[in-house]
């Protein structure tokens, strides 16, 4: 935590150390100081808008894990569904999410809705795939004692297998919560009234760089906390995760 | 050797049962084993030996009901097998997501039971796990205690019929001489079927020995010597039919 705080205290001295020398016109790029006075002036809409990009986020990632988790868990209980929704799952894949922006806010329009959609279809694919995978690799010694227990076929999807997934899983929402701002900034840069993205885009058209980068500084913290917040709350419900990173005896 | 606890004495006595193959197995167009028909008798302790690919746990399996061969095994007493049967494999089985305790009575789990909790814990006392330690998760305890873990969990199940392929080969010496008179006392008047690599694990356990031979692969009597099992390691006569049995494997090895 320290350590990455004097790394970002590095960074933002030589960003101003380059200011200073190069004397860059503020509108290219703007000194860390320009940034702190946008922060605090502007600190009114910006919070505002950053609500609405942080709901999209939540809202995106929540439907989005919903929807990859059941998708997962249908390609593995019904046979049928490999052969018709895998290709399908590989297709929505192929076509960028970027490509389809303009066609989600035709259909769903400038608000809130388009962006999430945006954000669920970006955050479906890694869930769904990290945790059909870890349902697929359940050790079969494991299913093979579930079957002489005489498990039923779905006690031993939701009693072995579900629950032997759940660190792939994990992975699979860890993923989803880093891109999860992409999703909902793409989606207000494609046609959006309100949040983070329309505020960069707007301070952009208006030359106001240092709006711009307070902006993608509240971004990245939000993203930052979307992430260790989910991180540390799958810790917290996968204790059993074998984790070298974390344990007490490993070197660092 | 009467079992010490009252929490592993089976009801009815075990019926032995028949594993018949007309034709032999084949797994994937390769043959397994040969044409078979052998008597695992009840209440009695047979094991299996045989070198790495003979087609031991393949035929144990069989029993379990994992390869879908319907009629190849037939209890004595006329009814089905399936239901009657636990296993236990080389690796521990245990779920790293629930306690010792959880583990023990995974069975009720899976099929949607309530645990009789009172019963597992008594179990666990009995194969000499801490009460502390039930409340630890796989991953705390050593591989010695899980394997106590997992055979109490088979215990819990409380089925005439026991599968054991391997079941102590994963842990110390020491450890699996411990484990190996413990399985003794607790399964005794169950139709055990064991798999081992071990000639000493047989010979002290068993009440018949068989050694899987040849290609596909057919069992042969091995005879076994006096005495009840668990037999003391130290008996000169059980350490010379141990020479004697490992002498014989290494001729039927590949």
């Amino acid at each position: 935590m320290i350590r990455g705080l004097i790394a970002a205290a590095g960074l933002i001295l030589l960003w101003q150390g380059f200011v200073w020398l190069t004397d860059v016109p503020p509108f290219l790029l703007p000194a860390p100081g320009r940034v702190a006075q946008a922060l605090v002036t502007r600190w009114d809409s910006l919070a505002q808008n950053a609500l609405i990009t942080g709901a999209e986020m939540l809202m995106g990632l929540a439907l989005g894990a919903l929807l990859g988790a059941a998708m997962a868990l249908t390609l593995m209980a019904w046979r049928g569904a490999r052969r018709w929704l895998l290709p399908l799952l590989l297709i929505s894949q192929a076509v960028p999410v970027f490509a389809i922006a303009p066609l989600l806010t035709l259909w769903l329009g400038f608000g809130m809705g388009s962006k999430v959609a945006m954000t669920t279809m970006i955050i479906f694919f890694p869930v769904a795939t990290a945790f059909y995978d870890g349902l697929r690799r359940t050790d079969p010694g494991l299913l093979d004692l579930a079957q002489t227990m005489g498990a039923s076929s779905a006690a031993s999807l939701w009693r072995m297998r579900v629950p032997a997934a759940l660190p792939a899983l994990a992975s699979g929402l860890r993923v989803a919560a880093a891109v999860a701002p992409i999703g909902a900034i793409v989606g207000e840069w494609v046609g959006a009234s309100a949040g983070l993205g329309y505020m960069m885009l707007h301070a952009n058209g208006r030359s106001q760089t240092d709006v711009m980068f307070a902006a993608l500084f509240v971004l990245a913290l939000m993203a930052l906390a979307l992430w260790f917040s989910v991180d540390a709350l799958l810790r917290r419900a996968i204790p059993w995760q074998p984790d070298s990173l974390f344990s007490p005896e490993s070197p660092r | 050797m009467p079992a010490k606890g009252t929490v592993s004495v089976l009801a009815s006595p075990a019926p032995g049962f028949r594993i018949v193959l007309p034709e032999g197995l084949s797994l994937g167009g390769s043959p397994v084993l040969g044409v078979l028909d052998l008597r695992v008798p009840g209440g009695r302790c047979t094991a299996l030996l045989g070198p790495s690919g003979s087609g031991k746990s393949t035929l144990l399996r069989l029993v379990a009901g994992l390869l879908a061969r319907p009629g190849a095994v037939v209890a004595e007493d006329g009814a089905p097998v399936a239901g009657r049967i636990a296993y236990m494999a080389q690796q521990d089985l245990l779920v790293p997501w629930r306690d010792g305790l959880g583990n023990v009575v995974m069975g009720a789990h899976v099929r949607g039971e309530a645990p009789d909790l009172a019963r597992a814990r008594a179990l666990l006392r009995e194969v000499g796990l801490a009460e502390a330690d039930s409340k630890k998760r796989p991953a705390q305890l050593s591989g010695g205690m899980r394997q106590r873990v997992a055979l109490a969990r088979t215990l819990m199940e409380d089925r005439p019929i026991v599968l054991m392929d391997e079941p102590f080969s994963a842990v110390d010496a020491p450890t699996r001489h411990r484990l190996q008179g413990l399985a003794a006392r607790l399964l005794t008047g169950r139709t055990v079927l064991l798999v081992t690599h071990d000639p000493l694990e047989a010979l002290r356990l068993a009440d018949r020995i068989l050694v899987l031979r040849g290609t596909p692969a057919r069992p042969q009597d091995y005879p076994v010597p006096d005495g009840a099992a668990p037999r003391p390691a130290s008996d000169p006569a059980l350490l010379a039919a141990q020479a004697a049995l490992l002498e014989s494997l290494a001729e039927a090895g590949p």
